[in-house]
């Protein structure tokens, strides 16, 4: 199937002139026609467009870039000029918001040549960790459709594991891209804060937000990061950082990495299985010739709960700029302004993006900053403390994505607590700001993919890479694909 | 332990900008009073002489040229995103009074 090959693999085939870029492109909308309606990974469909772009690459025959010619999936929170972008909310849904400029992210892409052909369904505004809060509905796990994709990059995940595009951009803010990759079985990256634009990508929480890739291999996510990485003058948190050469560093190998596990990650209520993988992962890496030591990150405990204070704060302010003037959803009838946003508000907003407006409100209120905002805040330099205490002695720290496979659709739905724990082992990177990644490391008795996470210091990409790049060429997880005819 | 009272979510809500029905103002008032009983751990860490984190990379100030410079979007594109009717280049608000 063309729609499933990697840009490894499509990028060979293109140079030595076997497919078109217009054939890679039709496979992939083909494919999407075919099964989407089982997994909804797909919220907007871009695919004349795409169709176009592929024709005038097929026309100019210049493959240098090894993402020419390559068709991809966006999540519907990257503004591309001319294209839906609704981040699955009603607020933006009702007038099909059709931003006027394209993100960095998506335009450095389109300067590579790769080609945008559809946006992935996510959690409303990337608020959740099951794609369960979109406005059109969950996307399901090509693995067993009774169970969520994971999320909020559900529809990214989902949709290059069914093989609907060839690579997907995700964000990850909380986990959204490792879990969903955990969860269907690909390669997920989380860079360094700062590392790549999230300029034209619509904002949760500034000081959490990271955008990044899901592909099929560990080397798919080297090529699209050497693509996306780098300082972009209109996000002025990416920093002035060299940027390595991500495909070369791949070749490495693992002589001379040193990897820690971190004792506070084994914890009650994680699935056995997913504990004899990682365990299974963590001795594969000595036989390939790493050294393996533990550690402990004593703080790993109170990551989740500053997460779930710092992230709704910063929701609420980021939210206010949803107030029908500019853009989006609109109310017929009202008394006045404060009559006009709260219709707007209340009746554009979802359920758990009104929660976090709320916690966020209350949190940041008067007599309130101290107790959460600045002591959540206090706990993340303790948490970044850890890990900087880590890195000292390790070059990578092992972990597992999440305590089970993926959980049936509607399992957490009167618990919001008990959602917000799936993302435990990932809010450490988060609160540090550090590059994490997601490579399968097996599967469930019940055949659902488990995911491994590999964590390493900040703007040390390079190294999280090579480790799974490694790993991914001793196994043979990455190569299983879901059965959805 | 802390317990958000239906009138607490109510005032929360307003400040806001989100009306709620009263079946809303239930349902949140438990669900956001276990969310802060979850986050009310950190109350625990001691975090006496810890600087809070304003930059996690540690970036300081990220200054650019003070010049006028045009972001590569049509402003008529931009009003024309507006679902409220447009006069003179401005948007037509909702006025304050009613």
């Amino acid at each position: 199937m063309l729609s499933a090959l990697t840009i490894a693999q499509a990028h060979d085939k293109l140079a030595g002139r076997e497919v078109s870029s217009n054939e890679l492109v039709r496979a992939c909308i083909e494919r999407i026609e075919k099964i989407d309606g089982k997994i909804n990974a797909v919220v907007h469909r871009n695919f004349e467009r795409a169709l176009v772009e592929a024709n005038k690459i097929d026309d100019d025959k210049k493959f240098d870039n090894p993402l020419t010619g390559i068709p991809y999936l966006a999540k519907d929170v990257y503004c591309e000029e001319g294209v839906p972008t609704t981040a699955c909310s009603n607020i933006l849904r009702e007038k099909n918001y059709v931003p006027p400029f394209d993100s960095t992210t998506t335009k450095r892409l389109k300067t590579a040549g790769a080609i945008s052909i559809a946006k992935t369904n996510t959690d409303e505004f990337t608020m959740g960790c099951s794609t369960e809060s979109s406005c059109y509905g969950v996307t399901r796990n090509p693995w067993d459709t009774s169970r969520v994709a994971g999320g909020s990059s559900g529809g990214s995940a989902a949709g290059v594991c069914a093989g609907e595009g060839i690579f997907a951009l995700g964000t990850d803010t909380g986990g959204s891209i490792r879990q969903p990759a955990g969860f269907c079985g690909i390669a997920g990256l989380r860079t360094t804060y700062g590392r790549t634009s999230r300029f034209g990508v619509m904002s949760m929480a500034s000081s959490l937000d990271t955008i990044g890739p899901l592909c099929r291999t560990v080397e798919d996510l080297a090529i699209v990061l050497q693509a996306i990485a780098g300082k972009d003058p209109l996000d002025a948190t990416t920093a002035d950082m060299p940027v390595p050469d991500y495909r070369a560093d791949l070749k490495k190998g693992m002589k001379g990495i040193k990897i820690g596990i971190p004792k506070e990650y084994l914890i009650k209520g994680m699935s056995n299985e997913v504990e004899a993988s990682v365990k299974a992962a963590a001795e594969a890496f000595g036989k390939l010739g790493a050294t393996l030591a533990d550690i402990s990150l004593p703080h790993t405990k109170y990551a989740l709960a500053a997460y779930y204070v710092l992230c709704p704060c910063e929701v609420s302010s980021n939210m206010a700029r949803y107030d029908g003037i500019r853009y989006g959803h609109t109310a017929g009838k009202y008394k006045n302004l404060l009559d006009y946003y709260e219709q707007v508000r209340s009746t554009g907003f979802g359920p758990e993006v009104k929660r976090r407006i709320m916690i966020g409100t209350y949190a940041l209120s008067a007599g309130y900053y101290d107790a959460y905002y600045r002591q959540a805040q206090k706990v993340r330099t303790l948490i970044g403390g850890d890990f900087d205490k880590a890195f000292r002695s390790v070059d990578v720290i092992l972990a597992p994505v999440s305590p089970t496979p993926a959980f049936t659709i509607g399992a957490h739905a009167d618990d919001p607590v008990a959602l917000y724990l799936e993302d435990i082992f990932m809010d450490g990177a988060v609160m540090a700001g550090i590059p994490a990644l997601s490579v399968p490391c097996g599967f469930s008795g019940e055949g659902l993919p488990i995911g491994l996470q590999l964590m390493s210091a900040r703007w040390q990409e390079s190294t999280i890479l090579r480790a799974a790049h490694a790993y991914e060429q001793a196994t043979e997880w990455h190569k299983k694909l879901p059965v959805l005819n | 332990m802390t317990q958000l009272t239906k009138e607490q979510v109510r005032h929360i809500a307003k400040l806001a900008r989100l009306s709620l029905t009263e079946d809303e103002v239930s349902r949140y008032s438990k669900e956001l009073t276990s969310i802060l009983q979850y986050v009310s751990v950190l109350q625990e860490v001691d975090t006496n002489g810890v600087e809070a984190t304003a930059q996690v990379t540690g970036r300081t100030n990220a200054l650019r040229d003070d010049v006028v410079r045009s972001a590569g979007t049509d402003p008529e594109k931009l009003l024309s995103c507006s679902p409220l009717p447009l006069s003179d280049h401005q948007i037509v608000s909702p006025s304050a009074h009613g």
